[in-house]
């Protein structure tokens, strides 16, 4: 289901034409800029198109589609030939689709995919092909203890904003005891782990830990465990923080809660109701930031699609910012992988949509996380909630406060880790 | 205490939930012996389409009960016009039923992907509804309570309609022996189409009265279908009271079984499917159409 959005025809041809004239092969080995630069650059997505994860990978081909087309469809001084896959939000179509675009359509970068355990099932692959990926999914220890080298990460981590959210819970909101609660994969272990080192290291603590199936029509089984604490926090992601909450609310519990960049994404405050006011999250990106390049941005995705971003869209469209800048870095040659791989690495922006973002050796991003509060006040496009910034972390990496060989000595954040201890 | 009320009042509700589901896939499986795998689809198609209506799709905004109503309606058209143009010519071939329903069920999904985008709806509860009643520790969400009556309404309903109508008769009949049945002059290809039509529309009915409590989004047909299969199974193919108190039986298990066991809420979900089905086939209360 793959799909070339613009120069089919031209693509093929050069296709042709590189495999004619093999010999040429031997030639890119010492690239003239002029050959490499004539040549359109190739970008591909993986992105999920059906079934639930739908909405968030639609968004993220908004975002990158919406950069394109801002730049004119030129990225580093070059034509961008853009090619976007439908990997169907799971691992073995992410392999297989990941295949299609390195092997069949050559790109020179892949953004995405969507999902951790898709990018677990192609790390071995893109690092043995040695193709500069920008993901969004967020799988802690491959910038962590396991790192690729040609994984680059603008997004977070999935500890990243939990880890904050932990220190704001204990230090402002004055939590003391939490119930953590969230869909049982990796996403929500190394979300809830960051919460919990952090809560626990500024005083709180975590009583008890729920792990629903992601697939849970009904949360209220859970909702009932709910107890002997002083706060929620839950991680949810796609549609699940919607029927979360509204449970939550309906089981009649008033324990505030908190959440990350998922549980109160920007994109679902058209879907929330009035049971979501009052919840607290920490987001790498918010549409609230009022900067340059956060509202131009806004207003293109509306102008675009009518519709308003959230953090998938903004994480791809920053990702489109890091490739552009990076392959103006490199000159615009990204044949030599290695080289362009550095240049990628080496960049550093000061006004994407969620601020300024660099990044630290093992490939992930530096940069600002947003606490904001749902409520009515400040509903901008036609919205009538408003996810309103109440605390900004600036600069903040993904070992938190944590030295990073401190931070690395402990192993990954999962189901077990930080363990649930008498508190 | 709380904890143990919580649990059993929302396994009743969602017992009720899933009688509304799983009568009307019962009913087509005990006449027609088709296992409509569409089941799902229809599910969110009424939940789909009741939240349109309820969003002023028809130019003007309706009340949520003539939005679940006008949906259960148009799904029932739906089943109907699938049993006659596809079903129909697929007629003893389970195999091949299995597969157009599954087929159709995927395309169904995509269709309301485009349609309605990948966002999750949310749909408030119904006016008067929203609140719940504190007795003593005790919640009891007040449109948790009335799915309750709604299903123990219907389920009177469905067995008058079964028990002391003509139509009633007539599909009993059929359910019995649908040979007999036509040589005594009951046109059994035009009941196929009504219990379909009825089947589908029940499951149109129940996505919108679920709505307000599982919101609607892509995947949720998907995440029902199997909760019905559970019900039916257990329950018994055929069998009103079967899938009555299958879905109590199943809203218990699936209540109890994620709160007291977390690890194994699957497991313990399906577990009963399977001794059921090993040990007792047509199911606990299997071979009765009441």
């Amino acid at each position: 289901m793959s799909r070339r959005l613009t120069a089919r025809s031209i693509s093929r041809r050069t296709l042709l034409a590189g495999t004619a004239a093999g010999a040429t092969i031997a030639l890119t080995r010492f690239p003239t800029p002029a050959i490499a630069q004539a040549a359109p650059f190739k970008l591909g997505l993986l992105t999920v198109k059906t079934g639930p994860l739908a909405q968030g990978g639609i968004q993220m081909e908004q975002g990158v589609l919406t950069y394109l087309k801002e730049k004119n469809y030129t990225m580093g001084g070059r034509k961008v030939d853009f090619v976007s896959a439908d990997t169907g939000g799971n691992p073995a179509g992410a392999k297989t689709k990941a295949q299609e675009l390195v092997e069949r359509d050559k790109v020179d970068v892949i953004l995405g995919p969507l999902a951790a355990f898709e990018l677990y099932a192609i790390n071995g692959y893109i690092q043995q092909q040695k193709m500069p990926t920008l993901s969004l999914a967020a799988a802690d220890n491959l910038t962590q203890r396991q790192p690729n080298p040609y994984l680059l990460r603008a997004s977070a981590t999935s500890s990243q904003a939990m880890q904050p959210m932990g220190h704001y819970a204990a230090t402002e909101l004055k939590l003391k005891r939490v119930v953590t609660i969230v869909e049982d994969f990796a996403f929500g272990y190394e979300q809830m782990g960051g919460f919990q080192a952090a809560f626990q290291k500024d005083g709180g603590c975590v009583v008890n830990k729920l792990w629903p199936p992601i697939v849970t029509p009904d949360y209220t089984p859970y909702i009932a465990q709910i107890s002997g604490c002083d706060g929620v926090c839950q991680g949810f992601a796609g549609s699940n923080p919607l029927r979360f909450m509204k449970q939550y609310a309906t089981a009649g519990l008033k324990y505030p809660v908190v959440t990350g960049e998922t549980g109160a994404d920007d994109a679902l405050l058209k879907s929330y109701g009035d049971e979501a006011i009052g919840l607290v999250s920490a987001c790498p990106y918010t549409l609230d930031l009022d900067s340059d390049g956060n509202n131009r941005f806004v207003s293109e995705m509306l102008k675009n699609y009518n519709t308003v971003p959230g953090f998938y869209a903004a994480g791809l469209y920053i990702n489109c910012e890091v490739v552009d800048a990076g392959l103006q870095g490199a000159g615009g040659d990204a044949s030599d992988k290695q080289k362009f791989m550095a240049a990628l690495k080496a960049v550093s922006l000061t006004d994407t949509p969620r601020g300024p973002i660099k990044f630290d050796h093992l490939n992930n991003v530096i940069g600002n996380i947003y606490i904001r509060r749902i409520g009515r006040e400040g509903a901008k496009y036609g919205l009538k909630l408003w996810n309103k910034t109440i605390k900004t972390y600036e600069n903040v990496s993904q070992f938190w406060v944590w030295p990073e060989q401190e931070f690395l000595a402990h192993p990954v954040y999962s189901r077990d880790y930080p363990p649930l201890t008498k508190c | 205490m709380t904890f143990w009320l919580l649990l059993t009042v929302n396994s009743v509700t969602f017992g009720g939930l899933l009688f509304l589901l799983s009568a009307g896939f019962s009913l087509i499986f005990g006449l027609m012996r088709i296992p409509n795998l569409t089941h799902g689809s229809m599910f969110m198609v009424g939940a789909y389409l009741g939240s349109t209506f309820l969003g002023g799709a028809l130019g003007f905004t309706l009340d949520f009960w003539a939005a679940a109503i006008i949906s259960a309606l148009e799904v029932a058209v739906l089943g109907a016009l699938m049993e006659r143009l596809l079903l129909r010519r697929l007629a003893g071939q389970q195999l091949a039923q299995v597969l157009v329903t599954l087929g159709v069920s995927f395309m169904v999904a995509d269709l309301c992907l485009m349609g309605w985008g990948g966002d999750p709806i949310s749909v408030s509860t119904p006016a008067g509804l929203g609140g719940f009643v504190r007795v003593g520790l005790a919640v009891f969400p007040l449109y948790r309570m009335a799915v309750i009556g709604i299903a123990v309404v219907f389920a009177i309903a469905l067995w008058l309609m079964l028990e002391r109508t003509r139509l009633g008769a007539m599909i009993r009949a059929g359910v019995d022996d649908p040979q007999m049945a036509r040589v005594v002059g009951i046109r059994v290809s035009r009941l196929f189409t009504i219990v379909f039509g009825l089947g589908a529309g029940l499951a149109g009915f129940a996505g919108m009265i679920g709505a307000p409590i599982l919101s609607v989004y892509p995947g949720l047909d998907q995440d029902m279908l199997p909760l019905a299969l559970v019900v039916v199974i257990l329950g018994g193919t055929g069998s009103l009271l079967g899938s009555f108190l299958g879905s109590i039986v199943v809203g218990f298990i699936y209540n109890f079984g994620q709160a007291l066991l977390p690890e194994l809420a699957y497991f313990v979900l399906f577990l009963p499917m399977v001794l059921v089905l090993v040990l007792r086939p047509q199911g606990l209360f299997g071979g009765r159409l009441l």
